[in-house]
């Protein structure tokens, strides 16, 4: 008796981890609502659907396009979208209270890279001159912001604002251009949101203002903006257009650097714990495809993006940035292999070091007003971004031989802070773990200053 | 030249100019119309492209149509697939539960119209539920008129899409329900319409009620009929055309600020399309939002007919010129 006991004890704590591992339960939620901005970097949601992923894990979705980030990421907190592909900035800045205030996270980054700046061209004629020109007269790449700041000062010194657009106060391009623009002596201003400021204008250079990314194009046109950072096909476009000339790829600003999450409240996660590892399982599988075999399967989605009820931009268009390749000036195609990157270099892992790069952001700016020590960055990180549930999906997806361990991060030792990283346009290195280092290194920005 | 060898010469019969008004006119003018847009849409060139001509037009209405039946058969199959999964799912375990989820795919131009045509006609009815009532309080009694004039002044002329963003915040919070009979973005589009149909038709049937002929209110007065008897014989028959008029101008009106609404808020239906269209700025979107332009145009035409076709049936002067 007592050594079947100790038999079925032995065989209990054999068998039952493993199957814990092997099977996530029914989805507490079924039918499901994700909400996208008509931008390529969505193409998980879509493949992931198109593909059945969705299906395979029982999950019933409807995806809808929806007006703007604000629309987007109102309707998460209230609960008429499920989920959404959102800015990185959105989850930290909803759950410290910048703008809406409410608990989002994230267990599933979207992709890297895959934003550019785009000036029209008549700024476009009046910087070419600055810049350095190769042996067979193209532009050196990449190109500076040193060289906008003159026809930027020749615009002030004529008493006319300098306006560009951007797609959302806590959005990856808001910090991209403002970074651009600093490292190259231009001030994007401040915001003070305990004064009520948050336009985000104060002692600035260049005024920045939100534009929601598929009207960027029409408003370049219309001459409200002389210039926009945006995501893909919003770039591309104006050089089908011939209304602008993309002058850098946030790839050159910082290479590598994490894009768009998908988000969900807090709420949902715990309410519905099955189905949302059941999500971040089939976004992966997609994430996967897309980058497999490099790019192989790459025309085969942008096929899907340039359907009317995804992106709905001209294949030829959408194809220009996600097959590798950027064109610059009409003409100027330049190889850009990683300008997408959805899953290789473990893109889609949550790093902490990457919410924290988007917090001091928001400080450098002001958006956050007061100076905060590094373990409050470093809490904020955790608990919005979510590795532990990236986790259990990840080897759910390689018990049922969907993936292999070397496609993710070793978990056993994973900090979720990444080495420090060297690769931004103005050579300052990043190193997530301590922020207020990064933020003194920083000529233009707050430090420990209140405005 | 005499009339008459103007005839002759161009082969007409004494009955022609009757057939002449009726059709080849109306064809001349739209063949004319459709020759000027085709020699202005290819001049006029846009960063998305030439403004589309006929020609276009009728292509991507061919291509929408075709999206609607690819998007049927992707329904056909995703009920295919979900029936084998449940199948597999009672296997395992039968006493699991089944549930039948509908088609999650997009929605088509055409399911659109249907939309469209649903909340219109949703939001109307509830107009008109109000504002023919009030429109005949309003005509029988002065006092009545006297008090509310000034409110129905004053919002007239609100444009409609003032009260949307409203709108929208109350739905949502008072229409909380856990299984809702309706969408908020429906009752948000809807509600819109309803602001808007009322005025014409409260105006409308003021007036009409108001000026009914003497006699006919003294013949009542003369049989003592009571007031609901009086409402129902003599009121709403002698007022019907002055309703019906306020009733189609409100129908007009409801319809244009529908499709503004659904673009403005992103509801579903045919605003909702065009300006998914807009956003996608691809080289076919001017045509494919071309093809719902006339689409609305056709819609609110035929709206407007089936209104016409019912104030004659219910109007008792057969002999009155309608148009």
């Amino acid at each position: 008796m007592h050594l079947v006991k100790r038999f079925l004890a032995v065989v209990m704590c054999v068998v039952l981890p493993v199957s814990s591992i092997a099977e996530v339960g029914e989805p507490e939620k079924d039918e499901l609502t994700f909400g996208f901005i008509k931008l390529t970097d969505m193409a998980p949601i879509a493949v992931a659907y198109e593909n059945g992923y969705f299906e395979d894990e029982d999950l019933y979705v409807t995806i809808e396009a929806q007006a703007n980030w604000k629309v987007l990421l109102d309707g998460v907190i209230d609960g008429q979208l499920d989920g959404a592909h959102m800015l990185a900035g959105q989850p930290l800045a909803a759950t410290i209270g910048f703008g809406t205030k409410a608990h989002i996270v994230t267990p599933f980054s979207m992709d890297l890279n895959g934003n550019g700046i785009t000036v029209s061209n008549a700024v476009w004629q009046a910087m070419k001159p600055n810049i350095p020109k190769m042996a067979d007269g193209r532009p050196v790449h990449p190109i500076k912001a040193d060289y906008l700041k003159p026809v930027v000062d020749s615009y002030i010194a004529d008493g006319k604002p300098f306006n560009m657009g951007m797609v959302f106060p806590v959005s990856t391009h808001n910090y991209e251009l403002r970074y651009w623009l600093a490292a190259g002596g231009l001030h994007p201003g401040f915001y003070a949101p305990h004064k009520g400021d948050i336009s985000g204008q104060i002692d600035a250079e260049v005024l920045l203002s939100v534009t929601p990314p598929p009207q960027m194009p029409a408003t370049l046109e219309a001459g409200t903006i002389y210039g926009y950072c945006v995501g893909e096909p919003w770039n591309q476009q104006a050089v089908f257009k011939g209304i602008g000339v993309p002058v850098i790829t946030d790839y050159e600003i910082w290479k590598d650097n994490p894009e768009k999450v998908f988000g969900m409240t807090k709420e949902f996660t715990e309410k519905y714990p099955n189905t949302t590892i059941r999500v971040v399982k089939a976004l992966l599988r997609a994430a996967k495809g897309l980058d497999e075999n490099d790019n192989a399967n790459r025309m085969e989605a942008v096929e899907i993006l340039s359907r009317s009820e995804y992106v709905g931009a001209d294949a030829e268009v959408i194809a220009n940035s996600m097959t590798g390749t950027f064109e610059y000036e009409k003409g100027d195609k330049r190889d850009v292999p990683d300008f997408n990157v959805f899953f290789r270099y473990f893109a889609t892992y949550p790093y902490y070091s990457d919410a924290v790069w988007y917090l001091s952001q928001m400080r450098r700016w002001g958006q956050i007003d007061a100076p905060k020590n590094d373990a409050w960055y470093h809490d904020v990180a955790k608990s919005v971004y979510r590795p532990d549930l990236y986790e259990l999906a990840a080897k759910e997806l390689i018990a049922e031989g969907h993936m292999e361990a070397s496609d993710f991060p070793d978990f056993s030792t994973e900090s979720g802070f990444r080495a420090p990283q060297t690769e931004f346009i103005d050579g300052v290195t990043y190193d997530g773990t301590k922020p207020n280092e990064y933020l003194k290194s920083f000529p233009i920005g707050l430090k420990d200053e209140i405005l | 030249m005499t009339s008459l060898a103007v005839e002759r010469l161009l082969g007409f019969s004494r009955q022609a100019p009757k057939f002449m008004a009726s059709s080849v006119i109306p064809a001349v003018g739209i063949a004319l119309f459709l020759l000027f847009w085709h020699i202005v849409a290819g001049n006029i060139n846009t960063s998305l492209g030439q403004f589309p001509g006929p020609a276009q037009v009728w292509t991507q209405s061919q291509a929408l149509y075709q999206e609607h039946q690819r998007e049927r058969e992707k329904a056909a199959a995703f009920y295919e697939r979900q029936e084998s999964r449940n199948a597999k799912k009672l296997e395992k375990n039968p006493d699991a539960t089944i549930k039948w989820r509908k088609y999650t795919g997009k929605p088509t131009f055409l399911d659109q119209i249907f939309t469209s045509l649903y909340t219109v006609a949703f939001g109307f009815l509830l107009a008109s539920l109000v504002a023919i009532p009030l429109g005949i309080l309003c005509g029988l009694s002065e006092n009545v008129y006297q008090a509310v004039n000034p409110i129905i002044q004053v919002f007239k002329p609100v444009s409609p899409l003032a009260w949307l963003p409203l709108v929208t915040m109350v739905v949502s919070a008072v229409y909380v329900s856990e299984d809702p009979m309706f969408e908020k973005s429906f009752l948000n589009s809807a509600f819109t319409v309803t602001l808007c149909c009322l005025w014409p038709t409260v105006i409308n049937t003021t007036v009409g009620v108001a000026g009914i002929d003497r006699d006919l209110v003294n013949v009542g007065r003369v049989i003592k009929l009571n007031a609901a008897t009086n409402v129902v014989r003599i009121v709403l028959p002698a007022s019907v055309p002055m309703i019906f008029t306020g009733l189609r101008l409100s129908l007009a009106t409801g319809w244009m600020v529908l499709i503004a609404a659904e673009m403005l808020a992103q509801n579903p239906g045919l605003g909702k399309f065009i300006w998914d269209e807009f956003q996608n700025g691809s080289s076919n979107s001017l045509s494919r939002i071309m093809v719902a332009v006339l689409t609305i145009g056709l819609i609110g035409f035929l709206l407007d007919r089936a209104m016409l076709m019912l104030q004659r049936r219910v109007s008792w002067d057969k002999q009155a010129v309608l148009r």
